[in-house]
């Protein structure tokens, strides 16, 4: 039962699969990414409070969702990393960081631009929401400052791990932060009892963005892992062959 | 035991003590998380009278005052319980209206609310205008249900 486990933990195996799948996630998240926004800007009527200022929606959402998926991915590998002592997966973690960091500078400057017609404010100190999507920003940057403190990799990879489990417990708190608390982001559209509160005509671009912009995110990492592992694996025979192996494309 | 059970034994308990102590650290500070105050709790008297905070709730409908060639604006906030009068001097955000959400940040003079900062906090429902125009009457409706109540509301004094 644990052979695929293992099998993906091989670097050359996880290379030659990872270079596969990349492709297969990239060229469809650009067609979902393409109609999602296309419909999302043009087709999708605008709303009934915030007119045409809603639709910033479908970059600030998806956006967000990854900065805590990411988060979510380099947590998980770094305890998978920790506890099954697994290389890969603390590649994996050290290549989830930069693409969650980006991503949360990406919702937290959206929803800036957003908030000042909307809620009247660039930024409001105290709101639960925006502090603990803060919080993982800077999270993320403690996380890629600590790697490469740490010369010795093995090393970097143990603390950083610890890092990235200890954050963990932000994620939940950020998406519970508007019920638990008052705040001045609105509650949970997608993710609430009685299904989404949105008129289907903005729903399913937004929708299409966000499965998008999740298998971008995924040949994204994917790439990102590709290289670190070349990188951590430089001096072994089968870096070496594939590096010297004519006409074969990786 | 063996050495990988042991780790994932004492990254399973770090990651779960961790939790909890987040989550104590978070129930107790709970009160000071709060962004914004209700009405009713301001009302009951029960606010910071010594520093600004912030009160949220909605804009009663037909409460909004303008003064002619001036930003003087008075209006009433209600949390469907309690009403609370509230004067603000400024440019008001574009989703300011009535039977909208709304922060204000302030203090209590006598028993308005003089704010410095007036935001707009608007809901999660996503419609077009058409769809919105149809279901208008719920504000009417909230209004209602507030004159109704309206015995609820417990008064500090």
């Amino acid at each position: 039962m644990w052979k695929w486990f293992h099998q993906l933990a091989s670097p050359p195996h996880f290379f030659r699969l990872a270079s596969v799948l990349i492709p297969w996630l990239a060229w469809p998240g650009y067609a979902l990414i393409a109609y999602g926004t296309f419909a999302g800007l043009f087709v999708a009527p605008p709303d009934y409070q915030q007119s045409d200022a809603f639709r910033i929606i479908y970059v600030h959402v998806p956006a967000a969702y990854l900065s805590m998926m990411a988060y979510m991915i380099m947590a998980i590998a770094g305890g998978i990393g920790l506890i099954w002592r697994m290389k890969l997966a603390h590649a994996v973690a050290a290549s989830a960081a930069p693409i969650g960091a980006s991503f949360t500078f990406l919702a937290l400057a959206s929803g800036s631009v957003w908030g000042r017609p909307m809620w009247g404010t660039w930024w409001e100190w105290g709101d639960p929401r925006l502090m603990s999507e803060l919080l993982m920003l800077f999270l993320y940057i403690g996380y890629m400052a600590l790697r490469s403190a740490i010369d010795d990799t093995t090393k970097a990879d143990k603390a950083s791990a610890v890092l990235a489990l200890v954050g963990a417990v932000n994620v939940p708190v950020i998406h519970y932060s508007v019920e638990w608390w008052s705040s001045l982001h609105q509650g949970a559209t997608l993710i609430r009892e009685g299904g989404p509160a949105m008129d289907a005509a903005m729903l399913y671009p937004l929708l299409a963005n966000i499965l998008g912009f999740s298998l971008v995110f995924g040949a994204l990492l994917l790439r990102r892992v590709r290289s670190e592992v070349l990188r951590r694996e430089g001096r072994t025979r089968w870096v070496r062959e594939l590096v010297l192996a004519p006409g074969d494309s990786a | 035991m063996k050495p990988r059970q042991q780790r994932m034994l004492a990254v399973g308990l770090a990651v779960a003590g961790l939790a909890v102590a987040a989550a104590l650290t978070l129930k107790a500070f709970r009160e000071n998380m709060m962004f914004f105050v209700s009405v009713s709790d301001v009302v009951a008297g029960n606010y910071p009278s010594e520093r600004n905070f912030r009160v949220g709730g909605l804009v009663l409908d037909g409460s909004i005052e303008r003064e002619e060639g001036s930003l003087d604006v008075r209006f009433v906030v209600t949390d469907l319980r309690c009403e609370l009068p509230v004067m603000y001097t400024g440019v008001l955000p574009d989703l300011f209206r009535e039977g909208q959400g709304v922060v204000a940040h302030g203090r209590m003079r006598s028993d308005v609310f003089v704010a410095d900062e007036v935001l707009a906090k608007h809901d999660e429902n996503y419609m077009a205008p058409e769809v919105a125009e149809s279901m208008a009457s719920h504000v009417e409706e909230q209004t209602a249900t507030l004159r109704e109540n309206g015995a609820d509301c417990e008064v500090a004094g």
